[in-house]
């Protein structure tokens, strides 16, 4: 079972839930952090690490006594990043979205695969969770490829939960594809609000069945609560903004371990997506 | 005329109060144009409730889509694809889908078309406190970075017409492509973070983020006094870093009541917290843009 935690805005509480539903479980479960850009989830499970591998992606480097400057893989290139000019070729590596096209354009066999840090991934244990995040190397923009990779380790036979990035796009839609089920975290203030509608339409254009958990469920305002009724969507928890819960949080300790009687709650959450007629 | 000046107002960790922030500095600064490049989870319109002037719509890259009457099955776009973007019965998978155009090229048959799609809207809009430039990306789509330089662009066009010396962006979270696009030619960064360990770790991300593009940056703790021995040990950082340090700000409810009423902390709040709105102003003019 493929269970992605995700929220439209930032801040929400998406690390929380997917740490405290990984710590609650009583099987074997896989908790994989895919916000490569920010990845928080360690800092509360604080795992063994027992490997790190470097990622990279393939990009082109130029034989320039067999380029013909024919332009051939710069036509090609969607993505700005090779540049023909004259008798000129440059290749801009960052740019590069490794699809590989333009090896196979390249007639006089002038480009040879080079590659690219994209960033590294690290594996670990805490208790019975095997912990796996990528991070994103600074000054790289993209980051779907590592969260592909990160992805690649997910044993299916098992719980996986899958900790998203904030917001609707292209990082959000690589880490929830294929979930069995996403859970949307949000604070029911304006802004959770808006971004929470934005992540149900992309959820809803991918199919994939969905439930909201209310964080800080006491403030702001009742409006969503009544989107959720309009919309059809389960609120499948209310956790209430507790001083004790933000600065357990604030030194890294779950929810879970500040106040251990949530256990059962998200016990019950789990026998809830178990249930599923999909589950 | 003042060369422009753009702050760039980022956080590495989302929801530290980023939109906030910059919406209560819109309202003490004057003479600026309001950039919201959070362009696939866009709330500073939320706090203007903003009159829209012009709405275009933003073409992003091309998609691929295989034409069945033109389809053999011959199995050499599946071959190249990458992404496995394309399925066993021959269907391009919207978003698995890269717009790399590998596929498009090596068909024998002309069979896949290529076209670009409509990824999202831009606007320009005006609100109380000067012109702002959002988007909308359109959910799930890509190329958000391409949309963020756009609006970048308009909102350069926009100072420049009325003279106004100021680019007010409010950023994305992350260290990602709409980060980058929102920072790279900033003339400074103002980073907010909160006192916790996660905020303190993306810190770090952010700051190399700014240092790799060789951009100022200083930081401001928000919700400062729910963890102040954190918000210590991230102003010690900053101080042995040699980052500049723009103070700290309390944990005040007023900032969601600013969000309900769709206002900004300062009309709210202005003997409280808005009072300290534009001491951070001072402090960012003087440590970024007065070097």
């Amino acid at each position: 079972m493929i269970i992605s935690i995700a929220s439209g805005k930032g801040g929400t509480g998406k690390t929380s839930v997917a740490v405290a539903l990984a710590l609650s479980l009583t099987e074997p479960v896989q908790l994989l952090d895919c916000d490569v850009e920010a990845p928080n989830a360690h800092i509360f499970l604080k795992p063994e690490w027992e490997k790190q591998e470097t990622v990279y992606g393939e990009i082109p480097r130029v034989e320039e006594s067999r380029c013909t400057y024919c332009r051939d893989c710069s036509d090609l290139c969607q993505f700005k990043a090779i540049l023909v000019l004259g008798k000129t070729i440059l290749t801009f590596p960052e740019m590069c979205h490794s699809c590989g096209g333009c090896f196979l354009v390249c007639k006089p066999k002038a480009l040879v695969t080079d590659k690219k840090e994209l960033g590294v991934i690290e594996e670990g244990r805490s208790g019975s969770i095997h912990f796996i995040h990528g991070r994103l190397k600074v000054g790289e923009p993209l980051s779907p490829p590592l969260i592909r990779e990160v992805k690649k380790r997910m044993n299916k036979e098992r719980w996986v939960i899958l900790d998203a990035p904030p917001g609707t796009s292209c990082p959000v839609i690589q880490t929830v594809k294929g979930s069995d089920y996403t859970i949307l975290v949000t604070e029911p203030t304006p802004f959770g609000l808006f971004d929470l509608k934005l992540a149900v339409s992309a959820l809803e254009e991918l199919r994939i069945p969905h439930g909201v958990i209310l964080n800080r469920a006491d403030v702001g305002t009742r409006e969503t609560r009544d989107y959720l009724t309009s919309k059809g969507i389960p609120l499948l928890m209310e956790i209430p903004f507790d001083r004790r819960i933000a600065e357990g949080y604030a030194r890294g300790q779950s929810l879970i371990a500040v106040l251990p009687e949530w256990k059962a709650a998200f016990q019950r959450l789990a026998d809830t997506l178990r249930a599923r007629p999909n589950g | 005329m003042k060369p422009i000046k753009q702050l760039c107002v980022l956080s590495g960790k989302g929801g530290t109060g980023k939109t906030s922030l910059v919406g209560a500095l819109a309202a003490v600064v004057p003479d600026k144009v309001l950039v919201d490049c959070d362009v696939d989870a866009p709330d500073l319109h939320l706090l203007f409730k903003p009159t829209i002037k012009t709405r275009q719509a933003f073409l992003g890259g091309k998609k691929a889509a295989i034409l069945p009457e033109l389809c053999t099955e011959c199995g050499r776009c599946r071959e190249v694809c990458r992404f496995d973007a394309i399925s066993e019965d021959y269907r391009v998978d919207i978003t698995a889908c890269e717009g790399c155009g590998v596929c498009v090229r090596f068909c024998p048959f002309g069979a896949v078309a290529f076209s670009p799609t409509v990824c999202g809207e831009w606007f320009i809009s005006e609100t109380r406190f000067g012109p702002l430039v959002h988007a909308q990306l359109g959910a799930g789509q890509e190329n958000s970075g391409l949309l963020v330089s756009l609006i970048r662009g308009k909102a350069l066009e926009l100072a420049e017409a009325k003279g106004h010396p100021l680019i007010l962006v409010d950023g994305p979270p992350g260290i990602g492509c709409p980060v980058i696009s929102s920072l790279t030619g900033s003339d400074g960064a103002l980073i907010v973070t909160e006192p916790t360990l996660s905020g303190l770790h993306d810190l770090k991300r952010i700051l190399d983020l700014t240092g790799h593009f060789r951009i100022p940056a200083v930081v401001l703790v928000n919700k400062a006094d729910l963890n102040p021995e954190t918000a210590d040990a991230i102003e010690g950082f900053c101080l042995e870093k040699e980052i500049g340090w723009a103070g700290r700000l309390p944990y005040d409810p007023v900032v969601t009541e600013a969000m309900v009423q769709g206002r900004t902390v300062p009309e709210l709040s202005p003997e409280g917290l808005g009072a300290e709105i534009p001491k951070i102003w001072k402090i960012v003019e003087e440590k970024l843009f007065n070097r």
